[in-house]
């Protein structure tokens, strides 16, 4: 139906081109560079409505898919796709870019750069969420990385230049095994499509097909199957982050201008559970199977210990930071926890469903709470010239209470309080998540009620108490900043109310999945 | 034994002839008409006529086939000695020319006619497969080149050198007299023919093996061989530079050209194996021994040379090694035409490089350049042409293409390596001849180095090239180019003379 | 028609050799019109020829009947993408070098002579001029790096000399035992590459035959652990030089290992294959470690080359297609690449701020006195990288499936490299440009390039023109690589298909 129209690369080269444009532009050109730039980002915006528009819910494959040969001696093609997910995480970056940009206004430094490189980070975003061959997948996959390095490299903190180099580093070398897991695949199959490869080699098909094709002497097929999947899983792992391959994210989060961290925290995070459900689980469902146990546990581990360590925090960044490792490990519980039943067709499907449903909505609920977040702590940075220490602050209720109100009900949103939005992914993760992996999602709650109990003790040592007499003539929410974080409050309070504004795209594609995934 | 016959005889050597009464002419000219006049002037005139005469004989040979049997072997010509005496004239003109362009001896006339008469006893040594002749000739360029390396007595290192080479070359004469007397008491004949039958029916006995080795000593001497080589450093810095590019060119050519001969004609029953793993004695092994002394030697003294003159005297040592390398080609039958052109292609174009190089020596040492390597420092920018000549002339010695002496040493080795059979008994040699030549690379380059990389010094004034320079250095170095690059020009006229005469005895 | 690239240059080369020492400005233009018109040449005669067509002759001349040597000139899918790389690499490297003041018109009499030769290797077909070619472009090298170089240049280009010249050795020594062997063994005396390499050597000659040549041609084509001379070669040449030898001579031994070597020993290739997909493979991951320790720019780049290169011949020894072809590939997109990044480290830096050291370029901020040569590095970086949309990352990617085929420990280890490769890049990339100033939420406007060294001179035209083509190229074959592949593909199918009749499984 809406095949061949080519929105999604529309939606794809606008930022690209825009940023060309501005990094092409003088330093001294800032409002134009601004203006320009928050007008490319809207009009990708106004794209990405089309695009869901005209998306048709009840159908749970691809759409709005295009398709050219590229390097046919390579089975690379240049195909790109939604389905619910996609659409999803395309709808999630377009919405936040604007955002971020508008949070980013102060900047006086070179900033036309700044907002090309932006942009250019949110063509990298689209084109990862939109490809369905190999080749470009990792193309844009890697392209994020260089926009990423030299924002947080040029304008981040007094320890950006450890920090972006452990980010760029790290995420090389998860890419560097993710490429050569991919190699391998190849070479089995002779095709680099996400699609094909699934349907050769997802139900546990590897292990005889690399004992055809790929003769390493000794190897048997499934060993081979697992490690090339622990590869690919390692690539993914660097992203998310899962724990221990984490260390990169809390410096680069905190080093970061703030208005990055919002897409590094909102956009970025979700490229590796992405990854995890476009190609990971697809390609290797038997071999994630296999290796279940220690794969849900290390999951859910990561997710109570980064809870606790957020609690630990004082630099209000860095506890943002861990609260979003924290928050994706519950992803990763429904991802696995979905999985690892689907050794019996049809037994636990609804819960399954619940399970996945819950892990989407969860990543699009956290990327807009989680950026709202970050873009209060960037007001709060703004204001208060750079500091952002737990400690520094106190009374504030008293003499911004618009600001309070906001970023208290981000604060709830993100605790996961029934009504808002963030309940709504968490209550189905759990939920189904209970019926599959009782013991793992048992125990992932506790990293539930860490959260609450950090995030209470933020607003209160923030917001509540004697108003620290520093900050008595702090302004409130002015509407420059208004405008930034008001959508994604009335986003977080209607997805809470109404879920099914979200739900209603995911539903067929869970369902897909849910099928797909089987024995 | 008829009478022998003089008219045929005059017509066979007509060349030589014409340049020996050209020396006389040279002589009587300058010593009777022109004494009294400057010194310049003499050496001009000299010079002029010197060329003359030899043009006159380059003609005669070009143009008037010679072919001839006589004596026994006592003369042996035909189109292959006439194109080696033609190189050898050839080779002497362009020497002449430099000569002309330096500063003129003290004795003009001896000078010239001594240099002709060497010529006359060089074209002699290859025209002969008899050892009374063979000797004869030899003693005659030698001597001749004895007298001509002492011709600056007010220069001690002159005078040095000379008695040097007169005492080596001297005690070689001997041995080599000493080897052809044994075989003559071998076979009662003093022609190589009948040395060569002797030797077949009788193998390598001890007295065939001392006579071969005091032969070999001999010729290994004019050759420049390690060990017999003790002379060449001292004579190539001490004489005349004129004089030094007739010893390295014309003397290295004509000496050559005899061992080839010699081995060629007599000796293939005693030949004897270098192949790896299938050594047996004979002269091949001795040959294989001489050349990578001289190889190795050669290149290696080389390396630590600092003065211009002495480095191209331990390279001729080293290319005398490759040469005795091509030896091994030449006597094989199957590829003999291939062996004696690549023998003749690298003689001749290694002939043209060295008179070439001493030429632009001899240039500098006019103008008060010393032969030092910082001596030379920013020759580039005082004489670009000059610097050009040395460039293309050095490159040509090392080995590198598109010049002749890349091309030489390459199908020298080829045919080497051909000679020794399916199995290349005969790559060993090659292979260390190879490594030996890239190590060269060092040493020729550490001798451009300071021509086109030093400033020049700050007394450095341009250069200047007279005419006779610039004609001898310009034809040497158009033929170094043209010859690399179309070998054939020399190689196509030798393998059609070879099929009319070889150097195998027959 | 691509042989008058060969003949313009060589001519090109004479013409300035003769101009006087004061034409700068006639020598620069000439020298650049040259190699331009070279270009030329080589994308009609690129155009003229098919796809797949296999080896087409272009000139056949006798030239030595009685040693069966012609003048032989043709090309192939191969020579073809080394042509074309040959002919960028010409126009930037002249362009780099606009700013050269000493003796203009002798530098690039030398620099064009260079050109000649190695256009003559890729369009060769008869091994003795194919011999030739390789051996003239020797002398120019020294000469490049002893008159304009800069660190230790005497010693630097006495060292390249000798070690290219020490590798032709041992080339000509297998040279004449192929010819001659092949003669004793058809009775046809030829040094046409095609002829022999039809010609079935025996196994024992082979087995010490292959060695010899690889090594031989693997020494200029910087194989470990023979590959001592590039990077100080590198670093003392001028920046055009470099860009040169570094980019475009190092891939005449890799062309010789393939074309030569491989050609012609296919039954010894079998066997010491996977001693030199080891060597290969060490020297990438050598060459990376070697660079991360660097305190001089440049030298961070020489060794960078030396690890590329490791690439090329760990394509070359998988012996299957892609890896070949992406072997191929590599030579063309690393011939590009270091092309960049010697311009911008030798150029753009080094010739304004006259040091290397990468603790003093830390002082001098240069990501705001030189933008332009900040924003070439990244992307120059980028590309070295193997990051994707760039060149490299398409060669290197073909060059790890072959190996997963053929040798699967290599890959990993090769991928390891990569990584290296990634924090050596970021390293110097970080050091040169983009240190830590105060940083832009605190800092007031910093003086641009301040320090004791004052203003620096902003990227000239000339270097900015060869920087963006050098750029445009590497951008075009990443994103399109079919470009080159369809010419690439074929003719590496069919070299391996002859090699497989000679005794390759």
């Amino acid at each position: 139906m809406n095949d061949g129209v080519p929105i999604l690369t529309a939606m794809t080269l606008t930022p690209w081109i825009g940023g060309c444009l501005l990094v092409g532009l003088g330093a001294r050109h800032r409002s134009l560079a601004r203006g320009v730039g928050l007008g490319v980002s809207l009009i990708t915006l106004a794209l990405g409505f089309l695009a869901w528009a005209g998306f048709d819910p009840g159908e749970g494959g691809m759409q709005w898919v295009e398709r050219h040969s590229w390097i046919p001696g390579l089975g690379v093609e240049y195909v790109v796709g939604v389905d619910g997910l996609g659409l999803a995480m395309v709808a999630l970056t377009v919405l936040l870019v604007p955002m971020a940009l508008l949070v980013s206004w102060t900047l006086t430094e070179r900033v036309p750069l700044y907002f090309g490189l932006v942009l250019w980070l949110e063509a990298g975003l689209i084109g990862t969420f939109t490809a369905l061959n190999f080749f470009h997948w990792f193309l844009f996959w890697e392209l994020c990385l260089i926009p990423a390095f030299f924002l947080i490299r040029l304008w981040g903190g007094p320890d950006r230049g450890s920090a972006a180099t452990q980010f760029f580093v790290y995420t090389m070398a998860g890419s560097v095994a993710l490429l050569l897991a991919f190699l391998a695949l190849f070479l089995a199959t002779g095709t680099f499509d996400f699609g094909r490869l699934a349907e050769l080699g997802g139900r546990g098909g590897w292990a005889a097909r690399f004992e055809e094709n790929l003769d390493w002497g000794g190897v048997s097929g499934s060993t081979l199957a697992r490690l090339v999947f622990l590869g690919a899983f390692l690539g993914f792992a660097v992203k998310v982050p899962v724990m221990p391959f984490h260390t990169w994210l809390p410096s680069a989060y905190a080093e970061a201008p703030t208005g990055t961290t919002m897409l590094l925290t909102g956009a970025m995070s979700k490229m590796g559970v992405y990854g995890i459900l476009r190609i990971l689980i697809p390609l290797f469902g038997a071999e994630a199977r296999a290796l279940l146990a220690p794969l849900l546990w290390l999951a859910v581990a990561g997710g109570v210990i980064a809870a606790a360590t957020a609690f630990a925090q004082r630099d209000l960044k860095r506890m943002f930071a861990y609260s979003s490792v924290n928050h994706l490990a519950y992803c990763l519980l429904g991802i696995f926890a979905a999985v690892g039943a689907g050794g019996e067709a049809g037994r636990l499907d609804p819960e399954r469903s619940m399970a996945l449903g819950g892990v989407v909505v969860q990543m699009f609920n956290h990327g807009i709470t989680a950026a709202a977040l970050f873009a209060f702590v960037a007001f709060l940075e703004q204001r208060s010239g750079g500091r952002r220490g737990i400690e520094d602050f106190g009374g504030l209720r008293r003499r911004v209470p618009v600001f309070c109100g906001l970023m208290g009900a981000a604060v709830f949103a993100s605790l996961g309080l029934p009504g808002l939005s963030g309940f709504v992914g968490e209550f189905m993760i759990f939920k189904g998540s209970f019926a599959l992996e009782p013991a793992a999602a048992a125990t992932a709650a506790l990293g539930l009620l860490l959260t609450a109990v950090f995030l209470l003790t933020f607003l209160h040592r923030v917001f509540h108490g004697p108003l620290n007499p520093r900050w008595a003539g702090m302004a409130d929410l002015g509407g420059r900043e208004l405008l930034a974080v008001v959508p994604a409050m009335a986003l977080m309070l209607v997805i809470g109310v109404v879920p099914q504004a979200l739900l209603g795209v995911l539903k067929a594609t869970v369902t897909r999945w849910v099928g797909d995934w089987g024995p | 034994m008829s009478g022998a016959p003089y008219l045929d005889m005059l017509r066979w050597l007509a060349p030589e002839v014409l340049l020996a009464v050209t020396a006389g002419v040279v002589l009587f000219v300058d010593l009777g008409l022109a004494r009294s006049r400057p010194l310049q002037f003499r050496s001009r005139l000299a010079g002029g006529l010197t060329v003359l005469g030899m043009l006159a004989g380059l003609a005669w040979l070009c143009q008037v086939p010679i072919v001839a049997r006589w004596g026994g072997g006592i003369l042996a010509l035909g189109p292959l000695t006439s194109v080696v005496k033609g190189v050898l004239v050839g080779l002497t003109v362009l020497t002449v020319l430099i000569a002309m362009g330096s500063d003129p001896p003290p004795h003009v006339g001896e000078f010239y006619a001594l240099m002709v008469l060497a010529t006359v006893g060089m074209c002699l040594m290859v025209s002969s497969r008899e050892m009374l002749m063979i000797f004869l000739a030899l003693e005659l360029t030698s001597l001749c080149l004895y007298v001509l390396t002492a011709f600056q007595p007010r220069n001690p290192g002159a005078v040095r050198a000379a008695l040097q080479y007169f005492l080596f070359g001297s005690v070689a004469s001997a041995f080599l007299l000493f080897g052809f007397s044994l075989w003559y008491g071998l076979c009662g004949s003093t022609g190589l023919a009948d040395v060569a039958a002797a030797l077949r029916a009788r193998g390598l006995d001890p007295l065939a093996g001392v006579a071969l080795v005091m032969v070999i000593t001999g010729l290994g001497f004019k050759v420049a061989a390690v060990p017999f080589h003790l002379w060449a450093p001292e004579t190539y810095r001490g004489a005349p530079t004129p004089v030094a590019a007739l010893i390295a060119a014309g003397s290295k050519v004509a000496s050559f050209v005899l061992l080839a001969q010699v081995l060629g004609v007599g000796l293939d029953a005693v030949a004897g194996s270098a192949a790896w793993g299938g050594w047996r004695s004979g002269w091949m092994p001795v040959a294989a021994v001489l050349a990578v002394g001289s190889m190795a030697w050669g290149n290696l003294a080389a390396l630590v040379q600092d003065d211009v003159k002495r480095l191209l005297a331990y390279s001729a040592i080293a290319h005398g090694g490759y040469l005795i390398v091509g030896l091994f080609a030449v006597v094989q039958p199957a590829d003999h035409g291939l062996g004696v052109s690549a023998m003749v292609y690298y003689l001749a174009t290694y002939g043209l490089t060295l008179v070439g190089a001493f030429g632009v020596i001899s240039v500098l040492e006019r103008q008060g350049v010393g032969s030092r390597f910082a001596d030379l420092a920013g020759l580039s920018r005082r004489s670009p042409l000059l610097a050009g000549c040395w460039l293309v002339l050095l490159l040509s010695l090392a080995g590198i293409p598109p010049l002749a002496g890349f091309f030489g040493k390459f199908y020298v080795f080829t045919m080497a390596v051909a000679a020794g059979g399916g199995d290349l008994g005969l790559l060993w040699l090659v292979v260390v001849a190879i490594l030996f030549s890239a190590v060269s690379l060092y040493y020729y380059l550490k001798a451009l180095k300071p021509v086109f990389v030093q400033p020049p010094t700050a007394s450095a004034a341009p250069l200047r090239i007279t005419l006779t320079e610039g004609i001898a250095l310009g034809v040497i170095v158009a033929a170094v180019v043209l010859l690399g690059v179309l070998p054939g020009w020399i190689v196509d006229g030798v393998l059609e003379a070879v099929q009319a005469q070889s150097w195998l005895s027959n | 028609m691509l042989a008058w690239t060969l003949y313009v240059s060589f001519a090109g080369a004479a013409v300035l050799a003769c101009l006087p020492r004061r034409r700068a400005a006639a020598a620069r233009w000439l020298a650049l019109g040259v190699a331009l018109l070279g270009a030329v040449f080589a994308l009609a005669g690129v155009s003229e020829h098919k796809p797949g067509a296999g080896l087409e002759t272009i000139t056949r001349l006798p030239w030595i009947p009685f040693l069966g040597a012609d003048y032989h000139l043709a090309v192939d899918g191969i020579s073809v993408t080394l042509i074309l790389l040959t002919a960028v690499a010409a126009v930037a490297g002249i362009l780099f070098s606009w700013n050269i003041e000493e003796r203009v018109p002798a530098f690039f009499a030398f620099y064009l002579a260079l050109i000649g030769g190695v256009y003559g290797v890729f369009l060769s077909c008869d091994l003795l001029l194919l011999f030739v070619f390789y051996e003239i472009a020797i002398i120019p090298k020294y000469f490049l790096i002893a008159i304009w170089g800069s660190t230790r240049k005497e010693y630097g280009a006495m060292k390249l000399a000798l070690y290219s010249f020490g590798g032709s050795a041992l080339v000509l020594v297998g040279i004449i035992a192929a010819f001659v062997v092949a003669a004793q063994q058809t009775g046809v005396a030829t040094f046409s590459i095609e002829a022999l390499s039809r010609v079935a050597f025996p196994a024992a000659f082979q087995r010490w035959a292959f060695p010899v040549v690889f090594v031989g041609f693997a020494i200029l084509a910087g194989l470990w652990p023979f590959h001592t001379w590039a990077p100080t070669g590198h670093v003392a040449a001028p920046t055009g030089a470099s860009m040169l030898l570094a980019g475009v001579v190092m891939k005449l031994g890799a062309y010789g290992c393939l074309r030569v070597a491989m050609g012609l020993f296919p039954a010894g290739l079998e066997v010491w294959r996977g001693a030199f997909a080891v060597l290969a493979v060490v020297g990438i991951v050598y060459g990376a470690l070697a660079a991360l320790v660097q305190r001089d720019f440049k030298f961070v780049i020489g060794y960078s080359s030396v690890s590329h290169m490791g690439f090329v011949l760990l394509g070359l020894m998988t012996l299957n297609e892609i890896g070949v072809s992406g072997a191929v590939l590599q030579m063309f997109s690393h011939g590009v690449i270091a092309g960049l990044l010697f311009g911008v480290v030798g150029r753009m830096v080094y010739d304004r701020t006259h040091t290397r050291d990468l603790s003093e370029l830390e002082g001098l901020r240069l990501s705001r006195a030189l933008p332009f040569a900040a924003v070439t590095f990244v992307i120059a970086s980028a590309a070295s990288m193997g990051l994707p949309g760039f060149s490299g990352f398409v060669a290197e990617l073909q060059v790890l499936v072959g190996s997963w085929r053929a040798f699967p420990a290599a890959a990993l280890v090769a991928g390891v490299g990569i990584v290296v490769g990634v924090a050596y890049l970021l390293r110097a990339l970080q050091s040169a440009f983009f240190t830590d100033d105060p940083g832009f939420a605190g800092g007031a406007g910093v003086a641009v390039g301040s320090g004791s060294r004052g203003v620096l001179g902003s990227v000239s035209m000339p270097e900015r023109v060869g920087a963006v083509l050098l750029m445009a190229v590497t951008l075009a074959v990443g994103l399109y690589p079919r470009w080159l592949l369809d010419w690439i593909v074929p003719a590496v199918h069919s070299m391996l298909e002859g090699l497989g009749r000679g005794g390759v499984s």
